[in-house]
Parts: structure tokens; C-alpha cells; sequence
């Protein structure tokens, strides 16, 4: 923190750099990150092209003003004009003057427009990889529909990210490079909105919606986005971090991430006896990612919107009534129902943790099958 | 015969005394008076909250406010400031200076002006609770939702959802009753003579805002019944599930959201076409096409509300069409700011604070314009949707668009509201630290917004640190500048030197022709005009 305020501090020189130290730019970020698609690169020069004429008729407008002040004061005695308005000027001012507008407003719509048919329509074509995108309260799911892989992608906490809090996320969205990726989103609860300026897109993600947008990545790196929809308490914290790899490498990527979901669900549906020190290690894992940004890490959750689950009736009555609850949600607040996002085994583990926690201490360990018997 | 007799009557004002003077007002002035002080508590209500959010934005990291707050006096600045600051002090200025400036003795329907004015104190007081019930035990959660109030989410929040509610609809039912008032005044009272075409523009500005206002304030009060019932009475009409849709809300929202921006900045525009060839001494230049290009604006802006959605996947033909509408918009907005430039050409200008105020407004505005320009082409509103450069983007609308204007105007009447000249030293003072700060608060934010830095989070990454310092900074100066406008409005108030019937020089139209303060009863025998 101290070495935050240390940096800010240095601010008191920022008009000076600025005038000074143009090349600066990449550091003070003024302008769009480097673009990594085409239309991202196309959604730049429309960019630059706008700003270019909005400078120059600002520019214009600030000088002819300037300039009236400067010459048409009443201290340097002018004498006021009072049929300005009757001249052929002012009689066919109201004609020209929109004449203009228009022509510049139909420069920057006609290469607009251009941009826009390209960006807009999701091209037909082979190979094309699916990927659904699902905002969550405050999560991104990811799902690449053919190769069936999901991954979910949440902020790092400050310690683990460090310079970039906020901008990182503990699994990152893996594409490839040269291949084109149509993006479906919708919203598992409220809107949230997809943002990765270096792919040149936003899209909003609604529940009972699926908004497409297209990218095809040209060159490889990681390109930081973030939500740009309010989405409620930490919207703050729903950032996107996209590796854009070979596609080779993506290959190997897919084939990894398969192997370790298989793994998980063998691991879940082994009909096993799960011992109380095992559950508990897993579900403390788990709670702290899944459940701890609203019920907090210590279980006393943020009042009046996260309700606590230390010494809570749910958490300390019947094991059934607090399975269900994480099963379906519960309508009409927050709280998602998790049966389409975990398994029998992590349920499990995240309840048993709930039951035997911050004091809690029902001694219950709660086993996959009992969850499996409650879907 | 008729001056003598308006003078004697003069002397016994028929009306009550103390508080009853006040509550039982049917005066236009006396309810001018109301509207401006209200909406003068209400602007630094708005302007606190803005100080917190800017306060909480100066460092990176959580420093005072827990997000939910945090969202929840984002929301309150928006509402307050529009509804409760803006609105109403558009509302005042029409009411002390329409009959004035069309020979009129008072408003046309002066028991529904009373009504119009004291329904907002009550929605004030529920835009108020809706802030501050969460703090209490059982109030719910915070509205966390933006003034935009999006379903889901705002379908999530607590009871403060409903007060918020309840404000909208009151303040609705006072804007249109307002509103029909100032239709009727100015379609009947105008003195003998004074053709439409003969009336001040300002008083234009306000016939066409009225009408604006009537059109698309019931549809935010049916958006947001219908939400009121999704919440509490088991309709889906935004809810997916039940075979409802949320983006309806949002273009319910939009479609009076988008013309509530000219509704702000009308009466503005028409302030400054008082005050600009007041200060330039030569009359208005293109009087007809500054009236033509209103009703433009009105019309088209009627038509355009989506380019506020373009991210929520509408077709290709339907947001082509929306981002030619939009950039369509800037002929008619451009037409009055080249009308206003050539009111100043060849003029024999002098700046007292009002001119300053209306200059800076024609040149700010223009900046915000043209960023607006930049934003309504589609490919690139994608990278500048829901980030700061909007943020940006509309400060410099509303702010110089809205604000510089009511300055202007509160500048340029105040010695004839009060009767007394206002400190012309402090008012200058006042204008550039107001103006300098401004700029240096909001022209960062912009460059913020292209680095990818969203909208409405409390809490961002180092790489954003510099620049929300900087605005953080000037922003708090900006905030605190005003203080020194309410004491000059004070000091104005409680005394100084006597104003002329004709304050400026170069000022024209009928307010001037009568004394400063004006008599109780504006124009009790009507004045002719050639």
C-alpha cells in the first residue's frame, strides 16, 4: 500500500511529463492498448480517424472564438456589427453550415460503416472455434463447446497477483492464434460485459441471451480485459485474461485441461467413504474461490446483501436443507444454484467445510453420494 | 391611468406572510424562488456524493467506502443531480422569467405551479430514504445498480429499489405538471403582439422541452411500475425465465433517457441565446434556425435512444441506422453553436461572469459534442462503451452543457431576482477556478477510459493510478469552488448594490423594463410589442 501512495505522489509532475515526455504514452496508457486482431486494428484507425477530425473542428472552433475575443471587444472600441445577420451570410448561413456538417458526418459514417459490417456479422466458415461465455456474479465461465473443455477464470487476491490486482485471474482463457473464434455470451444472473480491448470487442452478456461476436487472434500474447457492466457488489473484480498461444500448443492445451477435468470426475463419482480431515482440506480450497468473495473468508459474510454462515440456522441445522440450498440457489438473491457448476464431490466438500468451520461444529461430513441422491 | 393603479395595487400585496407566503405560494417568483433554493440543496447534496466517489477513487485499494456504498452514492449522484439539481433549476429559471419575458402577470395555472413544486421536497425525501434505509436493521440491501437501475440486478436489491421507485414517479408527476403549466403560459399569456416568432428564445428552449418532457417521462414511470411489479408481484416482464426480457427495461430506460440529456440541455442553450448577445451587443444571429434546430434536436433525439445499448446484440441494419441517427444529431447541435460563435463575430463584446460562463459553455460543449460524434460511430463505442471515456464524454456534455448554462443564466438575472448587483470580483474568481478545475477533473479521465479502465468500479489497477489522482485532486477543488458560489449568491442576496431596471448594457427584452426585484404581480397590464 505505502508503495501505491509513493507512486501516486509523483503525480504533481504529471502536466509536465505530459508536455515533455510524449513517448511516455505506453506507460500513462492515453491511448487503446496494442490491437491483437484485424478489426481490432481497423477499430483503431476509425478510431484515430474520428479523434483526427473532432481535433481538427475543435481546434477550428477554439480558434475562430479565440480569435472573436481577442478582436471584437468593446475595450478595443469596436463598434458592433447590428446587421451582421441580415447579410447574404446570415441569410444563407442556416443552408452551409449543415451542408458541411453533413459532409463530415458522412466521411466518418462511410468508413464506419465499413468497419461496422465486418465487426458485426460472424462469418460462416469452417474450423470455427465456439466458445460460450457465461458472466457469473463475480466470475467468468468458459466453455469450448466442441472439445468440451470449462474452465472458470476469478480475480487472484491482491497477494497473489500483486502489480496486477485486479487485471489477473487464476485460469486464464487459452486461444489460438490464426483461427477465427466466434464468442457466445449470455449470463448466469445479471449483465456483465465481456471487454478485451486488444480483441476489439465488448459484448454484453444478458441473461436469456446469446450475443455472438468473432475475433481471430493474430498475434500471440496476453491481453487483460475486465467487466464492463455494473454487475453489482464486485464488479470491480471480474477481470479476463486471454493467452493467445500456436495452435499447436492450444492442441496440447485442450488435451491437458480434458485430462484434468477426467481425472476430477473419476475422482468424484469413486464410491468411496470420504473422511471429515480430507473433506475439510478440499472444501476449504474450494470455499475460499467459489463461496468467500460474498459469505467472506471468516464465514460472517457482508450484511445486509452476503448473509453469514458462522452460527447460521443453515449451516448448523439438517445437513439435507443446506445441501439444497447450495444445489439450487436461492431465488430472488445472489445466491446461484451450483449444481450445473460442481460436482458431487466438491459440493460435498464445500458443505462439510461450511458445517465445520468459524466454530460450527455439527462433526457432519457430508459424502458425494448424499449430494448425488439430493440432484 | 394603468401604471398609477398597478402601482397603488403594488404597495398591498395580497398575500400571506411567514411560511403560509411560502407553502400556499401561488406567485411564479416566490415559487422561482423555491425551485432555485431546492434545486440549489439538492446540487450540493449531488456534489457530496461526487466527492466521495472521487475520494474513494483518489488511490488504488479500498480507502473509505465498501463497494456496495460506493454504488450505491453513484446511483444517488446521478439521480440527484439530475432530478433533483438540473431539472429543477431549469424548472425555477423558467418560472421567475417567462412571464417576465412575455409580458405576462404569472404562470397560467398558478395553483398546479404550487403543486408542481412542493410534490418534489416529498420525492426528494424518498430519493433520500432510498440512500439511507440499508443503513437501518431489515432495510435490504444497497441500490447497487447505477441511476440506469438494469434489470436483474435491480431486481436483486432490497427495499431502497422501491423508495428510489416511488422518487422517480413523484419527480415525473412534478415535470410534466411543470411542464403543462409552461406550455399553456406560453401558448396563452404572451402579451398582444408578441408573435412565436417574437419571443425570446429562451422562452422557446422551454416550449420545447416542456414537450419533450411530457413525451418520454411516462415511459420511464411504465418501466419502472413494470419493474416494481417483477419485483413484488411476480411478473417476468424483464425476466427471461418467465418469458419477459431485460433488455426491454433498457430501452424503455433509453428511450427517456436519451432526450432527458436535451431536456438538460435546452434550457440551457436557451439561456445562452439571452446571454450571449446581451454581452455582444448585436442581436441573436439566425434566430430562426437557432428555433428550427431545437425542435431538430428534439426530434431526432426522440428517435436515437439505442446507441446507449449498442453492446447488447441488436442486428446489423438496426444499430446501422442508430449510429446514422446519432451522428445526424450534430448538424442541428452544430447549426447553434455556429449561430452562437456568429453572435460574437463583429459584437463589441465584454466579459462579465455570465459571458464568461457562455463561452466557456460554447467552447467546452463543442469538446463534449464532438467526443459524443466519437462515440455514436459504432466499431469504436465498443472500446469506449461503459469506460471512463464516457464517463468523460458526458461530464463535458452536462457539465459546460447543462450547468455552464444555469451559471450563465443565474449570473445574468440574479441582480433582477435580488434587486442587488452580485461581487463581479468573486464571481470571476469563482468562474476560473471552476473552470480550470473542471477540466483538469474530467480531460484524464479520458485518456483513462482508452486504457481500459470500466466504468463504475470502485477499485482499479496501478496502471490507472496516475490519472485518477490527477482527477481525484482537481476534482475535490472543483467540488469545494462551489462553496464560493454560495456565497456570492448569499452575499447577493442579503444586500449590495442596487440594481437598474436594465442590469446590462446590452441586454433586450421586456424583464429589463421592469424594475429589479419586479413587482409581486409581474405584468399587471400587458405590454405591447411592436
Amino acid at each position: 500500500m505505502h508503495s501505491r501512495m509513493k507512486r501516486s505522489y509523483s503525480l504533481w509532475l504529471l502536466p509536465f511529463l505530459l508536455v515533455t515526455a510524449l513517448p511516455a504514452q505506453a506507460e500513462y496508457g492515453l491511448n487503446f492498448p496494442p490491437p491483437a486482431t484485424t478489426i481490432a486494428r481497423d477499430i483503431y484507425n476509425v478510431h484515430m480517424l474520428t479523434m483526427g477530425i473532432s481535433t481538427l473542428l475543435l481546434i477550428g472552433v477554439f480558434g475562430v472564438v479565440f480569435f472573436a475575443i481577442w478582436k471584437f471587444r468593446k475595450s478595443r472600441g469596436y463598434e458592433p456589427d447590428q446587421n451582421f445577420h441580415k447579410t447574404w451570410f446570415g441569410t444563407w448561413s442556416w443552408i452551409f453550415v449543415p451542408a458541411v456538417v453533413l459532409g463530415i458526418d458522412l466521411t466518418i459514417a462511410s468508413s464506419a460503416q465499413k468497419v461496422l459490417n465486418k465487426l458485426w456479422v460472424v462469418p460462416e466458415q469452417e474450423g470455427m472455434l465456439d466458445v460460450k461465455v457465461t458472466g457469473h456474479q463475480w466470475y467468468w465461465e468458459f466453455e469450448f463447446l466442441d472439445e468440451e473443455v470449462r474452465i472458470e477464470s476469478r480475480a487472484k487476491t491482491e497477494e497473489e497477483a500483486g502489480e496486477l490486482y485486479l487485471r489477473d485471474v487464476d485460469h486464464r482463457l487459452v486461444l489460438p492464434t490464426g483461427r477465427p473464434i466466434r464468442f457466445m455470451h449470455t449470463s448466469a444472473d445479471v449483465n456483465h460485459a465481456m471487454w478485451v480491448p486488444a480483441l476489439g470487442f465488448k459484448k454484453d452478456a444478458i441473461p436469456g441471451y446469446i450475443t455472438e461476436t468473432w475475433a481471430e487472434i493474430d498475434t500471440e500474447g496476453v491481453y487483460r480485459g475486465q467487466c464492463a457492466e455494473l454487475c453489482g457488489t464486485w464488479h470491480a473484480k471480474m477481470p479476463i485474461v486471454v493467452e493467445a498461444v500456436s495452435p499447436e500448443r492450444f492442441t496440447e492445451w485442450v488435451a491437458e485441461a480434458k485430462a484434468a477435468q477426467a481425472a476430477a470426475d473419476a475422482e468424484a463419482a469413486a464410491d468411496i467413504e470420504w473422511a471429515l480431515p480430507k473433506l475439510m482440506e478440499k472444501g476449504k480450497g474450494l470455499y475460499n474461490t467459489k463461496c468467500a468473495s460474498c459469505h467472506q473468508i471468516n464465514g460472517e459474510g457482508l450484511a445486509p446483501a452476503f448473509p453469514p454462515l458462522k452460527d447460521s440456522a443453515i449451516a448448523t441445522g439438517p445437513a439435507a436443507a443446506h445441501i439444497d440450498i447450495v444445489l439450487n440457489g436461492k431465488p430472488g438473491s445472489a445466491m446461484p444454484p451450483w449444481k450445473g457448476l460442481l460436482n458431487d464431490l466438491e459440493i460435498a466438500a464445500i458443505v462439510t467445510y461450511e458445517r465445520n468451520s468459524w466454530g460450527n461444529d455439527t462433526g457432519d461430513a457430508v459424502q458425494p453420494r448424499d449430494v448425488k441422491a439430493a440432484r | 391611468m394603468s401604471t398609477t393603479a398597478s402601482a397603488l395595487h403594488s404597495e398591498h400585496e395580497h398575500h400571506p406572510y411567514g411560511w403560509r407566503r411560502w407553502l400556499f405560494s401561488t406567485n411564479h417568483k416566490d415559487i422561482g424562488t423555491l425551485y432555485l433554493l431546492f434545486a440549489l440543496t439538492m446540487f450540493f447534496l449531488g456534489g457530496l456524493s461526487a466527492m466521495a466517489i472521487r475520494a474513494e477513487l483518489l488511490y488504488p485499494g479500498l480507502q473509505m467506502l465498501d463497494p456496495d456504498l460506493y454504488n450505491n452514492i453513484l446511483t444517488n449522484h446521478a439521480l440527484i443531480m439530475i432530478f433533483g439539481a438540473v431539472m429543477p433549476a431549469g424548472a425555477g429559471i423558467a418560472n421567475w422569467m417567462i412571464p417576465l419575458m412575455i409580458g405576462a402577470p404569472d404562470m397560467a395555472l398558478p395553483r398546479l405551479n404550487n403543486l408542481s413544486f412542493w410534490i418534489l421536497p416529498a420525492a426528494a425525501m424518498m430519493l433520500v430514504l432510498s440512500f439511507i434505509v440499508p443503513f437501518f436493521p431489515g432495510g435490504g440491501t444497497q441500490v447497487n445498480t447505477g441511476w440506469t437501475l438494469y434489470p436483474p440486478l435491480s431486481v436483486q436489491v432490497g427495499m431502497s429499489m422501491d423508495f428510489l421507485i416511488f422518487a422517480i414517479h413523484l419527480l415525473g408527476i412534478s415535470s410534466v405538471l411543470a411542464s403543462i403549466n409552461i406550455i399553456v403560459t406560453i401558448l396563452n399569456m404572451r402579451a398582444p403582439g408578441m408573435t412565436m416568432f417574437k419571443m425570446p428564445i429562451f422562452c422557446w428552449a422551454w416550449f420545447v422541452t416542456a414537450f419533450l418532457l411530457i413525451l418520454v417521462v411516462p415511459i420511464i414511470a411504465g418501466g419502472v411500475t413494470m419493474l416494481l411489479f417483477d419485483r413484488h408481484f411476480g411478473t417476468s416482464f424483464f425476466n427471461a425465465a418467465g418469458g419477459g426480457d431485460p433488455v426491454l427495461f433498457q430501452h424503455l430506460f433509453w428511450f427517456f433517457g436519451h432526450p432527458e440529456v436535451y431536456i438538460l440541455i435546452l434550457p440551457a442553450i436557451g439561456a445562452l441565446a439571452q446571454v450571449i448577445p446581451a454581452f455582444s451587443r448585436k442581436p441573436l444571429f439566425g434566430y430562426k434556425s437557432t428555433v428550427g434546430s431545437m425542435l431538430v434536436i428534439a426530434t431526432l433525439g426522440m428517435v436515437v435512444w439505442a446507441h446507449h445499448q449498442y453492446t447488447i446484440g441488436m442486428s446489423l441494419g438496426t444499430v446501422s441506422y442508430f449510429m446514422i441517427g446519432t451522428i445526424l444529431i450534430s448538424i442541428p447541435v452544430g447549426l447553434i453553436i455556429f449561430n452562437f460563435i456568429a453572435t460574437m463575430w463583429r459584437g463589441a463584446m465584454t466579459f462579465e461572469t455570465p459571458m464568461l460562463f457562455a463561452t466557456a459553455m460554447v467552447l467546452l460543449f463543442s469538446f463534449g459534442g464532438l467526443t459524443g460524434v466519437m462515440l455514436a460511430v459504432i466499431p469504436a463505442d465498443v472500446q469506449y462503451h461503459d469506460s471512463m471515456f464516457v464517463v468523460a464524454h458526458f461530464h463535458y456534455v452536462l457539465i459546460p452543457g447543462a450547468i455552464y448554462g444555469l451559471f450563465a443564466a443565474v449570473f445574468y438575472w440574479l441582480p433582477k431576482w435580488t434587486g442587488h448587483m452580485y461581487d463581479e470580483k468573486l464571481a470571476k474568481i469563482f468562474f476560473w477556478v471552476n473552470m480550470i478545475s473542471f477540466n483538469i477533473t474530467f480531460f484524464p479521465q479520458h485518456f483513462l477510459g482508452l486504457a481500459g479502465m470500466p466504468r463504475r468500479i470502485i477499485d482499479y489497477n496501478v496502471i490507472f493510478a496516475e490519472f485518477n489522482f490527477l482527477s481525484s485532486v482537481a476534482g475535490l477543488i472543483y467540488g469545494f469552488s462551489h462553496l464560493l458560489f454560495l456565497y456570492i449568491i448569499i452575499k447577493a442576496i442579503r444586500g449590495g448594490q442596487q440594481a437598474k431596471n436594465k442590469v446590462w448594457e446590452g441586454a433586450t427584452g421586456l424583464e429589463w423594463e421592469l424594475p429589479s426585484p419586479p413587482p409581486f404581480h409581474s405584468w399587471e397590464t400587458a405590454p405591447k410589442i411592436k
